[in-house]
């Protein structure tokens, strides 16, 4: 369990997120929600230690993640960034850098670590695609061969920031799911989401940032009840029972 | 392109007819830069120089003395100059970028230029300060561009700003050490007339030493070129491994100035070439530049020594010809900067 314990943390001197308190269990998908600027990234980025904490407690199943180096960070939290550059190599060559954390010097790759590069191309569907360079893609093939890349990573959590980016409504729909089967699967699984049908559909608990704390945190019809997404957001979401989630618009 | 096996099998073969061409390249350029020049020494007088031992007569001595050192300067530092541009565009994520371009040779001139002052003309001291200065400007330039958000376009202006600067400190130095100035005009040029195995053992050395490094280190430079966050969520530790490429950048081209002087070009023109037929894949790229850099500026010296005899044309007049309309055609196709930011 990654477990956040009065969270602060910022650039510089501008505090972006302020005393949050949150866990991420195995087996589950957790989505994080929130209004741009509410520090969803900010967030993500404390967790993985990209953004030093400025006060407060990572723990990463039970030990301080600060105690841990970057190596053992990353082979226990695998992170998808949210701007991400296009790098000069072929698809193959990013996901294998996927196996990054689990190399030791001088970093050569396994037949083990292209066997499981391999498998988180098929995963998300790049495997036809593996020999093209990042740059000849399309936006959606090169979100999918980023998100390979942080499955071959083979954490026991995932972090994605706006992983739907660039995706149409088809390949988000067959990304949640693949998220959905990794929580299944026995992996912590956050994700940051704006698209929050799509977040209350698949998700077992949805985090609500608002300037910088945590507004609500529980299962999405417990949110739904509560009334926070209207207060959050300005509009509500209603259960459909199998469906799923839709929005019910404010049309006043 | 499908992924398919045979499509890897083919890079995979293309790659190995590269090396081969590369290693080929390396033993003609080799072999021409000893054999031609104002005394030729054809094989037949090769293979008697060998039989009778180096010191025994004229011919044996020009090859000791002349053609080896200045031969084997030359196969070091077109691969050194050309790896450290391969790295430093890496780095800066800039295939603008090179040492000449960014001010790293202009700070390897000026340490350079000030040993000369204080009456170092060779061997380790003048090896390492020229990597120093090196070093210097190349940080300089890379925390100018981190910390302001320089754009591609902006890291060059501040490399020529860069060059201008040191170049006047050096300037302003031989006004005042006017003995440095007779040797300052050549090692300006960029030419491999007054290398000396004094001078070639340290610079070899440490060039070897750094190029042994980088060419274990490629898995870092690809993942560096990924971006800061997906560096460090691999568990990369960025800024100690991005100053980690740019001291062992800095040392090939301090090393390299030390030997031969402002070398333009080389550090551009070759990592551009080598990625157009081989990729970016950084075990690649290194090697590739390694093995063609050295071949080109050994032909490109040989060339200049012997095309116009009885003149010596320095090679560094010879790389500016080749390498600005290369530089040009780069900005013109405005490729230069493509991938990443």
């Amino acid at each position: 369990m990654i477990e956040l314990q009065d969270l602060c943390a910022g650039y510089g001197k501008r505090q972006i997120l302020h005393g949050i308190s949150l866990s991420i269990h195995s087996g589950e998908l957790l989505s994080v929600i929130g209004p741009n600027g509410s520090g969803k990234s900010t967030l993500l980025k404390a967790i993985v230690g990209i953004l030093p904490p400025e006060a407060g407690t990572v723990l990463l199943d039970s030990a301080r993640a600060n105690a841990l180096s970057r190596t053992e960070v990353a082979r226990k939290i695998a992170y998808l960034a949210q701007g991400k550059s296009t790098p000069d190599m072929t698809a193959e060559q990013m996901v294998l850098h996927g196996r990054f954390p689990h190399l030791h010097y001088p970093r050569r790759y396994s037949a083990r670590d292209r066997e499981i590069a391999a498998a988180a191309m098929e995963q998300t569907g790049i495997s036809a695609f593996a020999d093209r360079p990042m740059a000849s893609l399309s936006g959606g093939m090169r979100q999918n061969a980023y998100i390979a890349m942080a499955l071959a990573q083979d954490a026991d959590y995932i972090l994605l920031d706006e992983p739907t980016t660039y995706l149409d409504i088809a390949h988000q729909l067959e990304l949640m799911k693949m998220l959905r089967r990794l929580a299944d699967g026995g992996k912590g699984v956050a994700a940051v989401l704006h698209d929050l049908p799509l977040a209350f559909t698949f998700s077992d608990r949805v985090a609500v940032l608002a300037d910088g704390g945590i507004a609500a945190c529980d299962t999405p019809a417990a949110l739904c009840e509560s009334g926070v997404v209207k207060k959050i957001f300005g509009v509500e979401l209603v259960g459909d029972g199998d469906a799923g989630y839709r929005y019910r618009y404010p049309l006043d | 392109m499908k992924h398919s096996p045979k499509s890897c099998s083919n890079n995979r073969k293309r790659i190995r007819a590269l090396y081969l061409l590369g290693f080929v390249s390396l033993l003609a350029a080799a072999l021409l830069g000893v054999a031609l020049g104002g005394t030729p020494l054809p094989f037949s007088a090769l293979w008697k120089v060998m039989r009778e031992g180096l010191t025994a007569s004229a011919d044996g001595r020009i090859l000791l003395y002349v053609r080896l050192p200045r031969t084997a300067a030359a196969l070091l530092c077109g691969g050194a100059l050309a790896v450290s541009g391969a790295v430093i565009q890496g780095v800066l994520a800039n295939r603008l970028a090179s040492p000449s371009i960014i001010g790293v040779n202009a700070g390897a001139g000026l340490a350079v230029t000030l040993c000369t002052a204080l009456g170092i003309y060779g061997g380790w001291r003048m090896a390492l300060a020229a990597f120093l200065g090196a070093f210097a400007a190349v940080t300089v330039v890379s925390l100018g561009a981190r910390k302001w958000g320089a754009s591609r376009g902006t890291v060059i202006l501040l490399g020529v700003a860069m060059n201008s600067l040191l170049g006047a400190i050096s300037d302003a130095m031989i006004t005042f050490f006017p003995e440095v100035g007779t040797m300052s005009r050549d090692f300006k040029v960029g030419q491999f007339m007054a290398v000396t195995g004094q001078k070639l053992l340290p610079a070899a050395v440490l060039i070897l030493l750094a190029l042994a490094i980088l060419l274990t280190l490629t898995n870092e430079l690809d993942v560096l070129t990924l971006g800061e966050d997906s560096a460090r969520g691999l568990g990369m530790n960025t800024s100690r491994m991005r100053t980690l490429f740019l001291l062992l950048a800095a040392l090939l081209a301090g090393c390299a100035v030390s030997l031969a002087g402002l070398l333009s070009f080389v550090g551009l023109v070759v990592p551009h070439a080598v990625r157009r037929v081989a990729g970016s894949k950084s075990s690649h790229l290194l090697g590739l530049c390694a093995l063609f850099g050295a071949a080109f500026i050994c032909l490109c010296d040989t060339a200049a020594r012997t095309l116009f005899a009885p003149y010596e044309l320095p090679v560094g007049i010879l790389m500016a010809f080749l390498g600005a309309p290369f530089f040009v055609f780069i900005l013109i196709r405005g490729k230069g900067g493509h991938s990443r930011d």
